[in-house]
């Protein structure tokens, strides 16, 4: 019974380190590939450990590459999504938590349902709209498309639904329009849910490929992973040294964020609620 | 209208959806009284004060404020104050924070409520300190000083009480609406927070609307209770004309400590001297005692003793529970035994079967 479980633990935790290496492998093979001298790279036998420290791989992605455009770039599309995702996400949110009104169950289904339409799908007509607009390859091609976010809803509503509809009242007798109840009580209630929300928006939007592959051309727009291709294309998959270090350079703020942000993302996504 | 009257239900009916929560009531508030909306929960006595508060809207009838139809007037605008069950803190700002809200609307601009923008704007600081004069001085008449920097989740339930009591004080309104205010208290709490309800009405001179399900608390504190019975107003009056004269058979059941005895012309031959025809006869278990000449006999089933009271649970022959109340030094006889019962005959009531409706002594044949 003991060595029963014993084992039955073993087991499990095997498994466990056995996926994690799996996700983690092609990571620690990057840093791995960042931090070695060139001639090391194509050496034929496997070396995780690089025999000493090379930095000038940074040093060149930095300097001699559009890496920093990049990385701007990333922040700007990816903050430029969030501040109007939740500027707009957080009012719905409010509305459909706290108000009535008629077909307000009508349009809480449409965002549920309109949460099961990828985003692939809409992709096309957005890009002919923009098009036709004139707003192809500049940020706010980059940002609009996302910027009504069902998801983004959904979550906010659930969290204000349980927000005791007492104390909006009470705010509205001591003279709150409702716009200020939604950014003065609702807003600051639901921090936890916006942290998380943040960190979802913001890997999602980061990491995207698909989208700034279609809106834009300009390579002074391009984005951390459309930038990564572009350094493919001119090194010609020579250079792997410095395009690791691109790389790693590009993953660690997100890395970085989710660490800092850790308990407060986990916090938000599992009470979800308001006690007191 | 009467001058005095500060607030005045006309004929105000509410629906929602095909359901009619409250029909045609007619509610007024005197300046300075004490006023309890009491009934059971569903009776319509929190929509009746939201639609005070300006947080409802009726969909019939007309709110009067001082003479003036305030129908179209936010809750801040009639500037009334209103105290919650769940008190309604917000949960993110300090005690000080909580209180000046309401003066922060009316004080500063839009501009200058900014959170940190907000103290760059020009001929701000003057309005920032009237409101931290304000909000200090509530809280030293509250006991909250010590507290103002705490959040509101680090309170007991008490001090969460003040704080919300403080919220509503702070701007002078011109009538306090509470939502049983002290039923998410313990019972000692409550009742010494009663006690600082009352010396707090006195103290503002201000006309106080208390919802409560819990009759007591409204015969305590109120000077006008007015019962809700299903969306309407079963009756208006001072404690004292609930209770000596209940207008109908529910009014007289939901008024008094202990439950009324209500006797239906078929639950006994009319033990009552002189004919009561087919009213039914209400008498409260505190005016019925055991008496040797008692025109009532019943068996004795159970007895509490209360130490200065004792209540008797008794049956009829016909089979009909029945309470009644002996004196404290009373000597209870064993179980079974038969028991004469008094009752002096001006604490009887009289009710039309039928309806419910009171009968006067002179309609009763």
């Amino acid at each position: 019974m003991r060595l029963g479980t014993l084992l039955g633990r073993c087991l499990s935790l095997g498994l466990l380190v056995l996926g994690a290496l799996a996700v983690l492998l092609p990571f620690l093979w990057m840093i791995s590939l960042a931090f070695k001298p060139q001639d090391e790279i194509f050496s034929a036998t496997v070396q995780l450990l690089p025999s000493r420290i090379e930095w000038a791989n940074f040093v060149k992605a930095l300097t001699e590459t559009d890496v920093p455009r990049y990385l701007f770039n990333g922040a700007v599309v990816v903050l430029g999504i969030l501040v109007f995702q939740i500027l707009f996400a957080v009012p719905c949110a409010y509305a459909l938590a706290q108000r009535r009104f008629k077909g307000r169950t009508v349009i809480f289904a449409l965002t549920l349902a309109a949460l099961l339409v990828p985003f692939h799908v809409t992709a096309i007509p957005i890009f002919l709209g923009f098009a036709q607009a004139g707003i192809l390859n500049t940020y706010w091609a980059l940002i609009l498309p996302f910027v009504p976010t069902a998801f983004g809803i959904f979550l906010f509503r659930q969290f204000l639904a349980q927000v005791p509809s007492e104390l909006f009242d009470a705010a509205r007798v001591d003279g709150l329009s409702e716009t200020e109840i939604v950014w003065r009580i609702a807003f600051p209630l639901a921090l936890p849910a916006a942290t998380a929300f943040a960190i979802f928006s913001i890997t999602a939007h980061w990491n995207d490929l698909f989208w700034p592959l279609i809106a834009t051309t300009d390579p002074n727009l391009a984005t951390p992973p459309r930038g990564i291709l572009y350094f493919r294309d001119e090194e010609s998959g020579d250079d792997v040294g410095p395009l690791m270090a691109a790389a790693a350079l590009i993953t660690a703020p997100l890395v970085i964020a989710f660490l800092l942000a850790q308990r407060k993302f986990t916090q938000g996504l599992a009470t979800g609620g308001l006690k007191g | 209208m009467n001058s005095e009257t500060v607030l005045e239900l006309r004929e105000v009916t509410r629906r929602f959806g095909t359901q009619t929560v409250l029909d045609a009531i007619d509610v007024a508030v005197r300046e300075g009284s004490f006023t309890a909306l009491l009934g059971a929960s569903g009776c319509g006595k929190s929509t009746t004060l939201r639609i005070m508060a300006g947080l409802d809207r009726p969909t019939k009838g007309k709110v009067l404020l001082n003479g003036t139809d305030v129908a179209d007037r936010t809750a801040h605008e009639r500037n009334v104050a209103m105290v919650f069950q769940s008190y309604a803190l917000y949960p993110h700002l300090t005690v000080f924070q909580n209180i000046a809200l309401p003066l922060t609307m009316r004080h500063l601009g839009a501009f200058g409520r900014l959170p940190f923008a907000g103290r760059l704007a020009p001929g701000t600081t003057d309005a920032r300190d009237l409101i931290r004069r304000k909000v200090a001085v509530t809280a030293e008449s509250l006991g909250l000083s010590d507290l103002l920097h705490r959040k509101p989740n680090s309170l007991s339930g008490g001090q969460k009480q003040r704080v919300a009591l403080g919220r509503a004080l702070v701007r002078d309104p011109v009538m306090f609406l509470l939502d049983e205010p002290l039923s998410n208290l313990d019972a000692r709490l409550r009742v010494k927070m009663r006690g600082e309800l009352i010396s707090l009405h006195k103290r503002t001179g201000r006309a106080f609307v208390y919802v409560t399900h819990d009759q007591a608390e409204a015969m305590a504190m109120a000077d006008q209770i007015i019962v809700m019975i299903a969306g309407k107003v079963a009756q208006a009056g001072t404690p004292r004309d609930l209770y000596d004269r209940p207008a109908s058979r529910d009014v007289a059941a939901f008024v008094g400590t202990n439950a009324i005895n209500l006797i239906a012309p078929e639950d006994g031959p009319s033990f009552f001297e002189g004919n009561t025809g087919d009213a039914v006869i209400g008498i409260r278990p505190e005016h019925l005692s055991p008496a040797n000449d008692g025109a009532l006999g019943a068996r004795l089933e159970t007895a509490e003793f209360l130490g200065s009271e004792t209540i008797l649970g008794l049956r009829t022959d016909q089979g009909k529970e029945i309470v009644a109340i002996a004196p404290g030094d009373y000597s209870v006889p064993a179980p079974g035994s038969e028991i004469r019962l008094g009752v002096a005959a001006d604490r009887l009531h009289f009710f039309d079967p039928a309806s419910g409706k009171r009968l006067e002594r002179e309609h009763v044949r």
